[in-house]
């Protein structure tokens, strides 16, 4: 037999670990699911999406919850029966021009889905700065002991979603928009602020496949391989919420019958773009459509080496 | 591949512009990213050229397959990440027509595969290439149907066989046209090995994992098979991942010959076979072939190997044109923005999910984003109001022209030059569905 060299990378740098019970993100020490370099065998994490108003929400996705969507504790519940290990609650009905959920009506949400489910949460909001601190203050408050992730912050707004995180023992989800600089900025504001490495999670953008996923996985893949050369400002547990792919006109048009099966199409579209945020360093995946989630999960198994 | 300062050291650093370029660290840059040749230097020492072809020898061969315009190209691969350099020669794929057919099954067939396409982003996605298999097991028919494939399908194929005598009569009928001989293994590796030298066609080896792989194109080379493809038996996605990338990172970081050569897999159909060929696609394949493959599963693989395969220097860029987006009317607002792509599909997406019906103007930046356009120049009132000119847009509609709000402060300007009132728009794409509600609703 041939001696094939050996290709095993000596990093210096490992993941930090976040543990929200059970439910553990991080840890690698390897580029993802090479055995012969990254010690860690555990796939990522699979958060289940759920929003709590479905005015903007796909009616292709909703059909796939047999009616289960209309209320956020059911929903999530269908999440954990179907195999999801975390659930992410969007906050979108918080916006003035939707239902306008209040902080109350968050808690109260929030509280459901961890009582019925038994599983981690991580509570976003409507993308307008104000009412998400509001959301993010009243849950952080009301569920202090329960480690949850609270996002997003980002770099002209994160103090007050880091404080309520600090003084009751949740993790931050940092926000950067696609560049490795900017994602290390915001770890570095977090930490200077008095956040924990260890309780920081970072969102750098997970563009869906079609959508510039290009940029995405090599942003991805340099966070990576930085943080394992020994950045310890970049050894935090990466997010990438691959919703966006239903976002995208090829996956979801039903126009033009070349294209095949919508549901079909767009279950692929966003699988595709977990595995590529999988294969660039991805630590947790926030799914929309229960099938893609499955494939994401059989899928991450199977490459971690666990199934 | 040498670096950029390997190749300076050995340049003559006297800064003559002979090349073309102001310096010899600036040519040295471009030989390192294969933009330039070693000959346009006129004044290197034959040592300095030896030396240099050397470290500018390939680490993994380019094997081509097929004749003329169609033909295919695989490997020649440098880097492990596509941040580096980018990956040159895409995936590709094949789809299977099995030897039992025969007459009009076997046209259809091949046209369902010839349709099997699509066109996004000005692009088109199709499959490159159609593996013949021999499952009758009969020479005659094996090269009968090849030569049928070949009469109606006009890129490259595939000869797969376990069986030298089948393949000898398949090359003997279709051997001109370069297709990859798939099917030497430990057992045959001998008479295949042979056959490609004989032929001129590449090879494709079938292995059980790294190890086998090298040892059986080390064979293969001593036969005098240089084209090789590889296979190493990827059972699964763990072992594609894995085996993938000790192959790669063996051929170009240790700069192991045996392995620098492409990779390929031999996948069945449905969802295991797509999710094989898109980790084959992200780490390291350059060529899956497919029992079949639907178009719910090719468009998005499609479109994840064109991602994966663009230059990362080089915005995938859409056309300068008008885009109505939900059948806009006469009294429809009008957006203008970039046409980098990753901007249109954004703004495209944001407009739809306001579902208020809107005519889209895209600008040729060359693939710039809005701000850094602007500040290049490539992003004026000037150039705007020429698109809108170009594509009648304001014929169309009597409706608001909206400023993408990061560039308000050419609002004036454009007004002045399109005689018509504009609206400053929003600095975030995500804010336009509420803009848009507002303006359409005042």
């Amino acid at each position: 037999m041939a001696d094939v060299p050996s290709v095993k990378e000596k990093y210096t740098g490992k993941i930090e670990e976040i543990a929200f019970g059970n439910c553990v993100a991080g840890g690698a020490d390897g580029m993802p699911f090479l055995s012969f370099e990254n010690t860690l065998k555990r796939r990522p994490i699979i958060a289940g999406e759920v929003v709590d108003d479905l005015a903007d929400y796909p009616e292709m996705a909703a059909e796939m919850f047999d009616g289960r969507q209309k209320d956020p504790v059911e929903w999530a519940n269908m999440w954990k029966e179907i195999g999801a290990d975390m659930i992410c609650i969007k906050f979108l009905g918080a916006a003035p021009d939707k239902k306008g959920t209040t902080p109350e009506e968050a808690v109260s949400i929030v509280r459901g889905i961890s009582d019925k489910t038994g599983l981690p949460v991580m509570v976003l909001g409507c993308g307008i700065a104000d009412i998400d601190n509001r959301i993010a203050e009243a849950v952080g408050d009301a569920m202090k002991g329960t480690k949850m992730i609270l996002g997003r912050t980002e770099e002209h707004e994160y103090k007050k979603i880091s404080a309520v995180s600090m003084s009751n023992g949740h993790a931050v989800l940092a926000f950067s928009n696609l560049d490795i600089n900017l994602a290390k900025q915001m770890n570095i504001l977090l930490t200077d602020f008095g956040v924990e490495r260890s309780s920081i999670t970072m969102d750098p953008l997970m563009a869906a496949l079609g959508m510039g996923l290009d940029y995405s996985y090599s942003v991805n893949e340099r966070i990576r391989l930085a943080a394992l050369s020994g950045d310890k400002m970049l050894q935090v547990p990466m997010v990438c919420d691959c919703t966006g792919a239903w976002d995208v006109a090829d996956a979801v048009s039903t126009d033009d019958p070349s294209l095949g099966d919508a549901k079909h199409r767009v279950a692929w579209w966003e699988a595709l773009t977990a595995l590529a945020a999988m294969l660039s360093g991805a630590d947790i995946l926030v799914m929309r459509g229960p099938g893609a989630a499955d494939m994401a999960r059989v899928y991450s198994e199977e490459l971690a080496g666990v199934s | 591949m040498a670096t950029a300062i390997e190749f300076f050291k050995l340049l003559p650093k006297t800064n003559c512009k002979d090349c073309g370029q102001p310096t010899c660290l600036a040519f040295a840059m471009l030989l390192a990213n294969q933009k330039a040749k070693i000959e346009d230097c006129p004044h290197i020492s034959e040592e300095s050229k030896n030396a240099l072809s050397e470290s500018a020898a390939p680490l993994m061969r380019t094997v081509s397959v097929g004749v003329g315009k169609t033909a295919v190209e695989m490997g020649g691969e440098t880097v492990l990440y596509r941040h580096e350099r980018r990956f040159v020669n895409q995936t590709a794929y094949a789809l299977t027509v099995c030897d039992d057919l025969e007459g009009e099954p076997l046209k259809d067939r091949v046209d369902a595969i010839s349709a099997l396409g699509f066109e996004r982003v000005g692009m088109v996605f199709a499959t490159d290439m159609i593996s013949i298999k021999n499952v009758s097991g009969d020479p005659v028919r094996f090269a009968g149907t090849a030569k049928a494939v070949s009469s109606i399908w006009n890129k490259p194929l595939i000869l797969e066989s376990g069986d030298a005598v089948a393949m000898e009569k398949a090359l003997d009928s279709i051997g001109k046209l370069r297709p990859l001989i798939y099917g030497a293994d430990a057992g045959n590796i001998e008479k295949m090995a042979a056959l490609s030298k004989k032929h001129g066609c590449p090879l494709g080896i079938k292995a059980d994992n790294p190890e086998s792989a090298a040892d059986l194109a080390v064979k293969a080379r001593a036969v005098g098979a240089e084209d090789l493809v590889l296979d190493l038996g990827c059972p699964n996605l763990k072992r594609c991942l894995e085996d993938h990338t000790v192959a790669r990172r063996a051929a170009v970081k240790k700069k192991f010959k045996p392995l620098g050569y492409p990779l390929m897999n031999r996948v069945g159909c449905g969802e295991y076979a797509v999710a094989m060929a898109a980790v084959s696609t992200m780490k390291y394949g350059s060529l899956v072939i497919f029992d079949n493959l639907e178009s719910y599963e090719a468009l998005p693989l499609m479109t994840l190997r064109q991602n994966i395969y663009t230059d990362p220097q080089v915005p995938i860029q859409v056309k300068q044109a008008l885009y109505p987006i939900g059948n806009p009317g006469e009294h429809s607002p009008v957006m203008f923005t970039t046409n980098f792509s990753l901007t249109y599909f954004t703004v495209r997406a944001d407009i739809e999910k306001s579902r208020i019906p809107v005519w889209l103007q895209i600008i040729n930046t060359e693939g710039l984003s809005v701000l850094t356009a602007y500040a290049a120049g490539k992003f004026e009132p000037e150039k705007i109001s020429e698109a809108f000119e170009e594509s009648g847009v304001l014929s169309k509609t009597d409706g608001p022209v909206i400023v993408p709000g990061l560039v308000a402060r050419m609002s004036g300007r454009l007004e002045e030059m399109i005689g018509r009132k504009v609206i400053v728009g929003t600095n975030e794409s995500k804010q336009i569905p509420k803009h848009l509600k507002e303006l359409t609703s005042e």
